[in-house]
């Protein structure tokens, strides 16, 4: 192994082993486990094409490196696939997301708008854009340069809305990219939920950026319920102010190929930041969620449960989570889990957590990682009450799923995604015949 | 009236050569309306009895025979124990995250007594029941055993017991970890059942306390795999008094020779 490895990250109170050797079967969740390569794209400013810059200043020895970032799609080269933030994803596939030209294509909105919010839209040179976290690859700048400007809702000042901000956007089946730019700016003390919902087919390279104003709370639920084929690829930053706090839920069950990044960062002390996500892929699916949390103030959390399905020959997941304690961000208290399901043979989930922690003076900081199928405890549990064998597993599934949706927090959207991802499981085969093993 | 009896029964853990005895010969009949103390040190192989009637795979069947009224449990699945009237509350319930209670309870009794309870007379029942073990109503919304404080899981398991009403319920080491008013609380869940029903009680527990609240009929010493001694409340007393020394002294000198 060239570890993980990063001579900096320390600390790590890492229990992936334990975890998965007390809750699965040996032999199972070989697939995840720790990288073989340095997990995520921390270290990789080298990547970058000569002449780029980075970000945050000097990078002292016994410091990481900083990420590179850049508006310029170019200052990232062209991706090969055998770059760290591009070596699980299938790169035919993400191809035209890559590469693809500029269009007029659009997504089809359609909105829910609460009292006092407001949908409007920016040129490409407005402030405002300046100012948003930059992109930290070729897609996310390539989204941010081709979008020409930024769809922008905004939220008052200690607003309180009556119900979510709801944006359905649909995939129209064009064939050309849509590039998109969303911007969510939350005044401060306002409470707010914001809804993406995306459907139908699309070619989409869109970014998120939510602006959480001091002391307002942020909750966004970002729903792939793509059709088949569709592709998504997006960068998420969120930047949380002074003792604001910002949930992000995202479900991942559609589409052909789904790569999320979801950043996170903050603007001052005492923030918090919940990322939670649910995926469920079935045979060819590409599911990528990657993770980057980056403590540079003091007294902030962050906690952050990933949940994923797998089921299907080809089905495919990568979970990446990085945290970074800096120096002055003391008072840190971070916790990353993330859990995979693996249903059926010839699925394969990868989990790659990471913890850089380069102050001790910090609350706490965990992460745990596991894959493998049912957690055997929990059938003989419901087994010892007279549950059969088949139904304990679709309860087990379900809750498995349902501990995650029900922190949205909106009951009808809630009861559809349950919905659909119990069609999904009775359209399982053999799931009554799963062995049963025990460590 | 039904019969719980285990004859000669071997059990061990583990695969070839790391494969190692625990249970090495274990005699016990426990009829309806009885309650049986099984008393013994840590490592006594208490659980292991616990968990191989209940049919958890961890464990091998190496020899002997468990039936409940002549039926072999021992060729039943986990679900079809249950079904046939035995109970385990366990001394660590899991957790299954996203499932509540109410649905996990619902499911069980739909299981065991083959058709959906009643809603209304179901309801009502989970509720008093609830009630009487001093358990919150918000209770039954929370996801099965998470975040539950040791206290709320023994509860947890017991309420599972006077709702899915089994013949024989084993209680592995259900007063541990309980502070004197959930173990009285607990205690007297077990006592309802006793008294309303002609349930059978197999109770194993390291400590005597519980003992002054559920009253005995048998006790039995467990000691290196198997049952060294047996009589009744009495014994318990002694125990109480005396500890396993003179057993794990006993067993130790007869290893040697």
């Amino acid at each position: 192994m060239s570890a993980n490895d990063n001579a900096n990250t320390t600390g790590l109170t890492t229990e992936s082993a334990t975890l998965a050797g007390e809750l699965f079967g040996e032999g199972v969740g070989a697939q995840a486990g720790p990288p073989s390569t340095p997990a995520a794209g921390t270290g990789t400013a080298g990547q970058a094409a000569p002449g780029a810059h980075s970000h945050g200043g000097p990078a002292p020895t016994g410091s990481p490196a900083e990420r590179f970032t850049s508006t310029d799609p170019d200052a990232f080269g062209a991706p090969t696939g055998r770059e760290e933030t591009w070596r699980f994803t299938p790169m035919k596939r993400i191809r035209p997301l890559l590469d693809g030209a500029p269009s007029d294509a659009h997504l089809q909105w359609d909105t829910d708008l609460p009292e006092g919010v407001e949908l409007t839209s920016v040129e490409a040179d407005d402030p405002l854009l300046k100012g948003l976290p930059e992109p930290g690859d070729r897609l996310a700048a390539l989204a941010r340069q081709r979008s020409g400007g930024a769809a922008v809702v905004r939220v008052p000042a200690e607003a309180q809305l009556d119900r979510p901000v709801t944006l359905r956007l649909s995939g129209t089946g064009s064939e050309d990219v849509v590039w998109g730019q969303l911007v969510i700016e939350v005044g401060a003390f306002a409470r707010a939920t914001v809804v993406l919902d995306h459907s139908g087919l699309a070619r989409y390279a869109g970014g998120v950026a939510v602006l959480v104003g001091d002391g307002a709370h942020v909750d966004l639920v970002s729903v792939q319920d793509w059709a088949p084929g569709a592709v998504h690829g997006a960068q998420y930053d969120a930047v949380v102010g002074r003792d604001a706090s910002f949930t992000q839920t995202v479900v991942t069950l559609g589409g052909d190929l789904v790569r999320l990044v979801s950043n996170v960062q903050y603007a001052g002390p005492g923030g918090t930041a919940e990322l939670f996500g649910v995926y469920f892929s079935d045979e060819t699916q590409h599911q990528e969620h990657r993770l980057w949390v980056d403590h540079a103030v003091p007294n902030c959390t962050s906690n952050v449960l990933y949940k994923g399905a797998l089921q299907g020959e080809g089905a495919r997941t990568v979970w990446i989570g990085d945290v970074r304690i800096r120096p002055e961000a003391t008072g840190t208290n971070t916790y990353e889990l993330n859990r995979n399901l693996v249903l059926t043979d010839g699925a394969r989930a990868d989990s790659v957590p990471n913890l850089e922690i380069e102050t001790g003076e910090i609350v706490g900081a965990g992460h745990a990682s596991a894959t493998g199928r049912f957690d055997d405890e929990q059938l003989f549990y419901l087994c010892s009450r007279g549950i059969d064998a088949e139904t304990a597993r679709r309860l087990v599934v379900r809750g498995f799923f349902a501990d995650v949706v029900q922190r949205i927090g909106i009951d009808e959207l809630q009861d559809r995604l349950m919905r659909t991802i119990e069609t999904r499981l009775g359209a399982l085969p053999g799931l009554d015949e799963q062995p049963v093993e025990v460590a | 009236m039904s019969v719980l009896e285990i004859r000669d029964l071997h059990v061990s853990v583990g695969e070839g050569n790391d494969a190692k005895e625990i249970l090495t010969g274990v005699d016990l009949t426990v009829r309806s309306g009885e309650t049986h103390a099984i008393m013994g040190p840590n490592g006594s192989g208490k659980s292991t009895l616990a968990y191989s009637i209940a049919g958890h795979p961890k464990y091998t069947i190496t020899g002997g025979a468990v039936t409940l009224d002549g039926e072999d449990v021992l060729a039943m699945s986990v679900d079809e124990r249950a079904r046939a009237g035995l109970f385990l509350a366990m001394q660590y319930p899991v957790e299954v995250p996203g499932v509540s209670v109410s649905n996990f309870l619902r499911t069980a009794a739909t299981a065991i007594k083959g058709e959906a309870p009643k809603l209304r007379t179901w309801v009502k029942d989970v509720k008093s029941e609830m009630d009487l073990l001093e358990m919150d109503s918000a209770f039954a919304e929370r996801n099965v055993n998470e975040g539950f404080s040791g206290g709320e899981k023994k509860r947890h398991e017991i309420l599972q017991m006077r709702l899915l009403k089994p013949a024989i319920a084993i209680l592995d080491e259900t007063d541990s970890g309980l502070d004197v008013d959930a173990l009285r609380v607990v205690s007297e869940g077990v006592n309802r059942a006793r008294s309303e029903s002609e349930i059978g009680v197999l109770l194993i527990t390291h400590y005597t306390r519980i003992l002054r609240y559920i009253t005995p009929d048998f006790v039995h010493v467990f000691v290196n795999g198997r049952i060294a001694e047996e009589g009744g409340p009495e014994l318990a007393e002694k125990l109480e008094t005396e500890g396993y020394a003179a057993y794990v002294k006993d067993s130790r000198e007869t290893a040697k020779a």
